[in-house]
């Protein structure tokens, strides 16, 4: 990915921001310039709200990735999941600092600000959000 | 030197959640891993997960002490990271930290290097910006993601954490009474641009450079407030292990009580700029109002920073459970083997890096 094009998701990366529906109260993440929701009336055009995501939600689906993507291959076997935020979207993310089997659906989790990959030994470090589980969450098992 | 006003609004701390025994580094090594840990009374230290550096460790923190303090991001006046492991050369660690609390763009930021003290130095401009009026509140964060040469007797106590403390005038925490330094040229430790791990002077690092500085600053603070070691609850040193600071503090005439709070090295090791803040995190954790703290911090090459305290009735109706309390950071951990270790830190180099 290009220096440009990360910077430009600042924002989004690294502190979650969102949109807001100000007629049907939905949130949009990535954010959305229309609501999809409320685009037939045309209601929503212009008056979207920037909002940030608390970083609070829980595991809605997982994954163990074993076979690393680019710049990954030091975290493997590493949690993948699909999370779904207090505020309704849905995020993909990795999540840190758990062991694999310890994992499960339901699980809450929040937003925590990690490295996501470093372009070679001298290129830019991008950075963002991954999840890591709730204190405690899990040795609730 | 003193900042009328002026004292902590809130602080947050962050520690990687691996540890590593030194029963587990020496068995690598072939060295008694066990004696070693008693030598240096440590018994764990944390180790960052691959995707941890210090600007996301600095990042965790402050996060903590915003949401802990209520703050408005538009009112912080200075972000100043102290650290001697920013992850780039050229390109600060303050800016991004910044950005990531939504702070920018209008304020001040810089990255300071001073060994462990450049986080105590970073305190103490940010007293003076406060003071003056310049800023309502200003950052202040100390944080590390140190590394010793595989081997090396530093290997068993350098560790990552950082610990983020915001200054200003209202409502605080706990009041600055002075700070007060002890600055020498000494080569006790070092690293020269372009290499990977430090390099040491020996026997030299404890008494003409610890020892003289700890000592020095804590009697001079003490000197100039006034007050001898009976007038304060809690003392808390830098602490590279567990033995200097409790060497310092009797040298200087501490007890154990009053050191209990203030030592967290023991469990996750030596985080560097970060030690001498997390051990003031943990004394406001357990804090009660009017208590006096002491706070000597050190930085090799070296210097001392001091900071006498008061804690205010605030601190009672203060937040001290957002994040993760530092208590909890020394009670609890997952622990990992050396190849683990060695996996994470980067001592295993892939081919082509
Ligand atoms: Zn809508």
């Amino acid at each position: 990915m290009t220096v440009a094009r990360f910077w430009r998701e600042t924002l989004r990366r690294y502190n979650l921001g969102a949109s807001k529906c100000p007629e049907c109260q939905a949130v949009f993440f990535p954010p959305r310039s229309v609501c999809p929701n409320c685009s037939v009336h045309r209601k929503s055009l212009t008056k979207m709200e920037a909002c940030q995501l608390s970083g609070r939600g829980e595991v809605y689906s997982y994954t163990t990735v074993h076979e690393a993507a680019d710049g990954f291959e030091m975290q493997v076997p590493y949690v993948l999941a699909l999370v779904k935020m207090a505020e309704g979207p849905m995020l993909t993310g990795q999540i840190v600092d758990v062991d694999p089997k310890d994992i499960r659906e339901g699980l809450p989790v929040r937003a925590t600000f990690r490295r996501l990959r470093a372009d070679g030994d001298d290129g830019v470090i991008h950075y963002g959000y991954k999840f890591a589980l709730e204190n405690g969450a899990a040795a609730k098992k | 030197m003193k900042a009328e006003g002026v004292g902590i609004v809130s602080y947050g701390t962050y520690v990687p959640r691996y540890r590593i025994t030194p029963d587990e580094i020496g068995r690598v090594w072939g060295v008694d891993g066990v004696a070693m840990g008693k030598n240096l009374n440590i018994h764990s230290k944390s180790v960052p997960s691959p995707d941890e550096d210090t600007i996301t460790i600095s990042t965790e923190a402050l996060r903590v002490a915003m949401t802990r303090g209520g703050i408005d991001p538009r009112d912080i006046g200075a972000v100043y990271v102290g650290s001697e492991s920013h992850p780039y050369a050229v390109k600060p660690t303050a800016t991004i930290v910044a950005q990531a609390i939504g702070a920018t763009p209008n304020l001040t930021a810089a990255d300071f290097e001073f060994a462990c003290k450049a986080g105590t130095a970073a305190i103490q401009v940010c007293m003076g910006l406060v003071a003056s009026g310049m800023i309502k509140y200003g950052v202040a964060i100390g944080s590390d993601t140190s590394q010793g040469a595989p081997g090396d007797a530093l290997e068993y106590s350098a560790s990552a954490g950082g610990g983020a403390f915001i200054l200003g005038k209202d409502p605080i925490i706990a009041k600055i009474n002075a700070t007060q330094s002890y600055t020498t040229d000494t080569p006790d430790f070092w690293r020269r641009e372009g290499q990977r791990y430090p390099s040491h002077g020996g026997r030299f690092t404890g008494e003409p450079a610890y020892f003289r500085h700890v000592t020095e600053c804590g009697k001079g603070i003490m000197a100039s407030e006034g007050t001898t070691p009976a007038d304060y609850q809690h003392v808390v040193f830098h602490q590279p292990n567990g033995k200097f600071p409790q060497r310092a503090g009797k040298l200087l005439g501490f007890n154990e009580d009053q050191m209990r709070y203030g030592m967290v090295t023991p469990w996750i090791g030596n985080t560097y700029s970060g030690a001498a803040l997390i051990g003031l995190a943990n004394v406001l954790d357990h804090a009660k109002p009017t208590e006096r703290i002491l706070v000597v911090g050190y930085g090799s090459g070296a210097g001392s920073d001091a900071f006498d305290l008061t804690v205010t009735d605030n601190i009672t109706n203060f937040d001290r459970q957002t994040g993760t309390p530092v208590q909890q950071d020394l009670d609890h951990g997952m622990t990992i083997n050396y190849s683990i270790y060695a996996k994470f830190r980067g001592k295993i180099r892939l081919s082509g890096e």
